[in-house]
């Protein structure tokens, strides 16, 4: 019954803090680009701006939820929830430090991937269930995407599994700090850059925004979802991009544990908690995501599938082979 | 305990199966196929084969489903077509039946109640699920496992050559 009682608690502990995380990356993105766009980005609300994210949440609470009249009216309010649901159980799986995981199966990885392919119809379904031809072919455009992409999101981290001989998240982070290197994104430079580009287009972000592309599409599949429901669209996006960040810095970043040549370089570092570690590369790849989006074009959708099939996911052979050999032969 | 949740997920199976044939709607279907398949994976992690339990969700509720939801989206079917083709065939029925309960008979009379061979639960704890079925599939059943391989070529290379030629 304790242990019962303290798995709720370790669960509403990691839920409320990536929650509030996703908050304020909200408002970190809004400052990121206004910077980056030489403006000041949100000022009014609180010093800086630091309350607009509260008082967004209590604005979009509170509106109305409208259903359109000819929509699939069940699976369309149950579409946002699908997501969300598949989103966020991936943060069960994933090792916050040494000893701090909520579930410590043998198959992190796979378990990752499953419920990135599932959580693909929520917006399937959404854009079919609201009757609307932005919605559909922005639902159609998000699935062929994400169809694709988990192709060479899949080839890449199988090189590292290939590496690590082990599918346990934790273990793979164990496998890593005992390498030379420390971090398998030195080795497998072509793998790491396959599955951040995978990564972009897995979470539906620019520079491959496209199911939501505003100039051709008003909104995508988001179109005839207001207020609450919105929201929870709109927090998947960044529980999803949290995700991809863990899983970059896990299986190619090293996870909590600094590479061994550096903590010889510079020994005060050994004291660092490793839940520092873990977040100053997940903050790293968080930023990245928000530079991207401040700073490249959108692409269009033949030049998306294109980059998909006739790069990464060669690339993605090449990087396994090489790893392969690697493995065998060194 | 085991025993309840097991016999839920056998149960709840037979009433999702039961759904999923008798929609109207063939997307309403797809999704109660979903639903089948999700719990199918649950009935995996029973025996003790999680990763089987994965490529489950992975390949047939992943991929496979949306190819499903695929084909409906285009050819744009909102209902399905109620000709007497289709619905008054029992010529079809019987044989539908019968085939299903030759197959049935099958499995019925090849149940085994104890592991026999070299894959036993305490081996396979030991070792873990997925380094033996890797293990088997690459060493005893390898000619097998490629054949699948080139058979799974053959479509692919199918698709390429149609989609040149209407080009």
């Amino acid at each position: 019954m304790i242990e019962f009682l303290l798995m709720i608690i370790k669960t509403m502990i990691v839920f409320t803090i990536v929650l509030a995380h996703v908050a304020y990356t909200t408002y970190a993105e809004r400052k990121i680009i206004g910077r980056a766009q030489a403006r000041m980005g949100p000022m009014e609300v609180g010093p800086h701006g630091l309350l607009q994210p509260i008082a967004d949440f209590i604005k979009i609470f509170f509106k109305e939820d409208i259903v359109p009249i000819k929509a699939e009216k069940f699976i369309f309010q149950i579409a946002p929830v699908i997501i969300l649901v598949f989103t966020i159980v991936n943060l069960t799986v994933i090792p916050f430090s040494r000893d701090f995981i909520l579930a410590d199966i043998n198959v992190g990885i796979l378990f990752i991937l499953a419920s990135a392919s599932l959580s693909a119809y929520g917006i399937i379904l959404a854009g079919w269930s609201s009757n609307s031809k932005f919605s559909f072919l922005g639902g159609l455009r998000s699935a062929s995407q994400v169809l694709s992409y988990e192709i060479s999101l899949g080839l890449s981290l199988a090189a590292v599994v290939l590496m690590a001989g082990s599918l346990n998240l934790k273990d793979i982070v164990i496998a890593q700090h005992n390498t030379s290197f420390g971090m398998y994104a030195l080795p497998q430079i072509i793998g790491f850059i396959v599955f951040l580009i995978s990564a972009f287009a897995e979470t539906n972000r620019a520079p491959f925004d496209l199911p939501e592309a505003e100039t051709e599409l008003v909104a995508g599949y988001l179109t005839e979802y207001s207020a609450f429901r919105y929201a929870l669209f709109f927090l998947a996006e960044y529980v999803a991009m949290y995700i991809m960040a863990f899983l970059g810095a896990l299986c190619f970043l090293g996870g909590w544990t600094l590479p061994r040549f550096v903590t010889e370089m510079l020994p005060f570092l050994e004291s660092v908690p490793g839940i520092i570690c873990f977040a100053m590369k997940v903050y790293g790849f968080i930023f990245l995501f928000i530079w991207v989006r401040a700073t490249f074009p959108r692409y269009r959708f033949d030049q998306l599938l294109n980059i998909g099939w006739k790069i990464l996911i060669p690339a993605g052979l090449i990087n396994l082979l090489i790893v392969a050999f690697i493995k065998r032969f060194v | 305990m085991i025993y309840l949740i097991f016999a839920y997920f056998c149960l709840s199976m037979v009433g999702i199966t039961t759904m999923a044939l008798t929609r109207k709607n063939p997307v309403h279907a797809v999704l109660w196929l979903l639903l089948l398949f999700l719990h199918v994976a649950v009935v995996y992690l029973f025996l003790n084969a999680e990763f089987l339990s994965m490529a489950q969700i992975i390949v047939y509720a992943g991929a496979i489903l949306v190819m499903f939801l695929f084909t409906i989206f285009f050819i744009g079917a909102k209902e399905l077509s109620k000709e007497k083709r289709y619905i008054k065939l029992w010529e079809g029925r019987l044989l539908i039946g019968l085939a299903m309960t030759a197959a049935a008979i099958v499995a019925l009379s090849k149940i085994k109640t104890t592991f026999s061979g070299k894959y036993t639960i305490s081996f396979i704890e030991k070792t873990g699920n997925t380094y033996a079925i890797g293990e088997m599939l690459f060493n005893e059943y390898s000619l097998a496992f490629f054949m699948v391989g080139v058979i799974l070529l053959i479509p692919m290379i199918a698709v390429g050559v149609i989609a040149r030629k209407l080009r």
